[in-house]
């Protein structure tokens, strides 16, 4: 019996494999999808011409495609897989399922950061102007999580003591940025608010880039850590009886989540949903062992932001929507029929 | 398996002068524990709140306190934790209810959390425990839909996976039917004799009389009596401990019974 029920497991792990490598294909199907959609409205050869370079295309179409649509649909992936793994390292290291980086501060002090720039035009003092509001968010969004583990650690480092002080400091940013947009002008705060709606058309190559660096140095520890993560699953003791330093497993964890989910926010605005949805649509499809469980949540978050970043396009011919709008609302339909269907323990 | 350089005498469990707070609170009082030897089942018993998960924990060290608790002779609070892991295992009272890790999975993470074990190596160690303990069936089901006493049992085999020299359980048997129990009991006893030493907390006195070694009740934070079953359980002890009038009988094949009367006044 033990080696049908070993090679039962194996199966299912090759399964586990297969379904991440699947996502992967259609998450890059959904960045070709994003990219061939725009007011522009270009054939899909066109399109991939310009991008391939085979063939004879005008130069309009190489600009359209080059330096407005493929920035938008690569800072789409990289958003939507940064904010999915740190809300996916953060459910796991904080062992609750409802934590994700913006409902513990990241938003609101972003937006913080954000306004800031805009009402009051302060920034760093050698960033160029162009990116005050990014410089500024990212930040206090990443100021914000390290006050988070500063105090949480003062108190022992307890989940349940990190996530009551980042509500409060949701609460306490939600006041600042309060006070600033009662006091800004007209101009400043229509600024604020669609800032803060998440919007993909500042989308740029080193906005691109600096997104790509960080999900690159932080992603492989994160990969690294699968099997203490798994571990947690456990409950704390557990994970320290097996000789896991928990302390120092969510020290650096809630650091990587913090630069991810800072740079994420910094470029593109307040997205909500997808650090919290994609964990769980990840867990329902490949279970809880991380080294499926982290990879599956990253790919499913670029999938919900490249179909969000399609649809804000979509919806409203020649409108470009907020593309934090479009998550919600794609997101939810399909994280409702997951859950409704969703058979624990696959 | 002794570590370098541990004479026989220092060889098994020891604690010595050991206080543990609990914020400002004394829970343990420069509690020693007479020497735990290899091959021997332990059991911790006393009143609620007199200090024996409390002690189990620590000697885990999953709990801060001060004094000496060494095993072979090596002070535990020095030892790396991947090292620690390596020694000692730890059955805590429950499992988590919530995760949808399926149980192999769960043994696996418990075995491959810290160590370099190859996944051929970890995937047979984790189905060979899971056999061990007549649980093997489970061993594709996730967590979630286990009962408390499956859980139990699968908390047991990740305690066990590592082959640790010492086994630290924290009533073990509170969830499981009668069947259970025995078996349960009867692995502990095996554990020991292949040579751990074997620690479980028990409330049951009648289980404690009929498998355990040793018994240490504890009393207030400190160590109220020691010994065989038969030296430790008697009426004065439960009358002093308890607070229970009882009677302690030999019946059918030479067991010992404890009956309780009824609550001291």
């Amino acid at each position: 019996m033990t080696t049908a029920l070993l090679e039962h497991y194996h199966r299912q792990n090759r399964r586990r494999a297969m379904l991440v490598g699947v996502m992967a294909v259609i998450a890059a199907l959904g960045v070709v999808l994003d990219l061939v959609t725009g007011p522009a409205g270009l054939p899909l050869g066109e399109t991939l011409r310009a991008l391939t370079g085979a063939g004879e295309v005008s130069r309009t179409t190489e600009v359209i495609v080059w330096t407005v649509r493929l920035p938008v649909a690569v800072v789409a992936l990289l958003v939507g897989a940064a904010l999915a793994l740190a809300g996916a390292e953060m459910q796991t290291v904080l062992e609750n399922p409802l934590a994700e980086p913006f409902t513990l501060g990241v938003s609101s002090a972003a937006a913080l950061g954000a306004a800031t720039a805009i009402i009051l035009g302060l920034s760093l003092p050698f960033l160029p102007t162009r990116w005050a509001i990014s410089g500024n968010a990212f930040l206090f969004a990443l100021g914000a999580l390290l006050l988070l583990q500063a105090l949480g650690r003062a108190r022992g480092g307890d989940p349940e003591v990190l996530i009551l002080f980042g509500i409060a400091l949701n609460f306490a940013a939600g006041a600042f940025l309060s006070l600033l947009q009662f006091i800004a002008s007209a101009d400043a705060l229509q600024q604020l608010v669609f800032w803060t709606m998440g919007s993909l058309a500042a989308a740029s190559w080193p906005g691109a880039a600096a997104l790509a660096l960080v999900l690159a140095v932080t992603a492989p520890f994160s990969f690294r850590a699968a099997w203490r993560l798994t571990a947690l699953r456990m409950g704390e003791e557990q994970a320290r009886a097996f000789g896991v330093d928990v302390r120092a497993l969510r020290r650096w964890s809630l650091l990587r989540v913090s630069l991810l989910s800072a740079s994420a926010v910094a470029m593109v605005g307040v997205i909500g949903f997808v650090g919290l949805a994609g964990p769980h649509i990840a867990r329902l499809l490949v279970g809880e062992d991380h080294r499926f469980f982290l990879p599956a949540s990253l790919l499913t978050g670029a999938l919900v932001m490249s179909l969000a970043s399609t649809l804000s396009k979509t919806i409203v011919a020649g409108v470009l929507l907020p593309v934090g709008l479009v998550t919600s609302l794609i997101g939810l339909p399909i994280f409702f029929a997951l859950i409704m269907r969703g058979r624990p323990g696959r | 398996m002794s570590g370098a350089g541990a004479n026989t005498a220092a060889l098994g469990l020891s604690v010595r002068d050991v206080a543990i707070n609990y914020g400002r609170r004394r829970i343990v009082d420069g509690l020693s524990l007479p020497d735990l030897r290899p091959g021997e089942l332990t059991v911790l018993a006393g009143p609620n709140a007199a200090g024996k998960s409390t002690l189990l924990r620590a000697v885990a060290q999953l709990t801060p306190y001060r004094g000496a608790i060494t095993l072979d002779g090596r002070d535990l609070a020095q030892l790396p934790g991947r090292e620690r892991a390596q020694l000692v295992g730890f059955m805590p009272q429950t499992l988590p209810a919530g995760s949808s890790l399926i149980v192999l999975q769960s043994i696996l993470a418990a075995l491959r959390a810290t160590g370099e074990t190859p996944a051929a190596q970890a995937d047979a160690a984790a189905m060979a425990v899971l056999e061990r303990l007549g649980i093997a069936e489970l061993a594709l089901r996730p967590l979630n839909q286990l009962s408390g006493g499956q859980r139990q049992m699968v908390s047991l085999a990740q305690a066990i996976v590592r082959d640790p020299r010492l086994l630290l359980l924290d009533e073990p048997t509170s969830a499981l039917d009668l069947a259970r129990q025995v078996r349960l009991l009867a692995e502990l006893r095996r554990l020991a004799a292949e040579g751990r030493v074997v620690v479980a907390v028990l409330h049951d006195l009648a289980l404690a009389a009929q498998w355990a070694d040793r018994i240490v009740v504890l009393h207030g934070g400190s160590v109220h009596s020691h010994g065989p079953p038969a030296e430790v359980l008697t009426p004065a002890m439960l009358a002093q401990v308890y607070r229970v009038e009882a009677r302690v009988e030999r019946c059918s094949r030479d067991r010992l019974v404890v009956l309780i009367d009824h609550e001291m006044a």
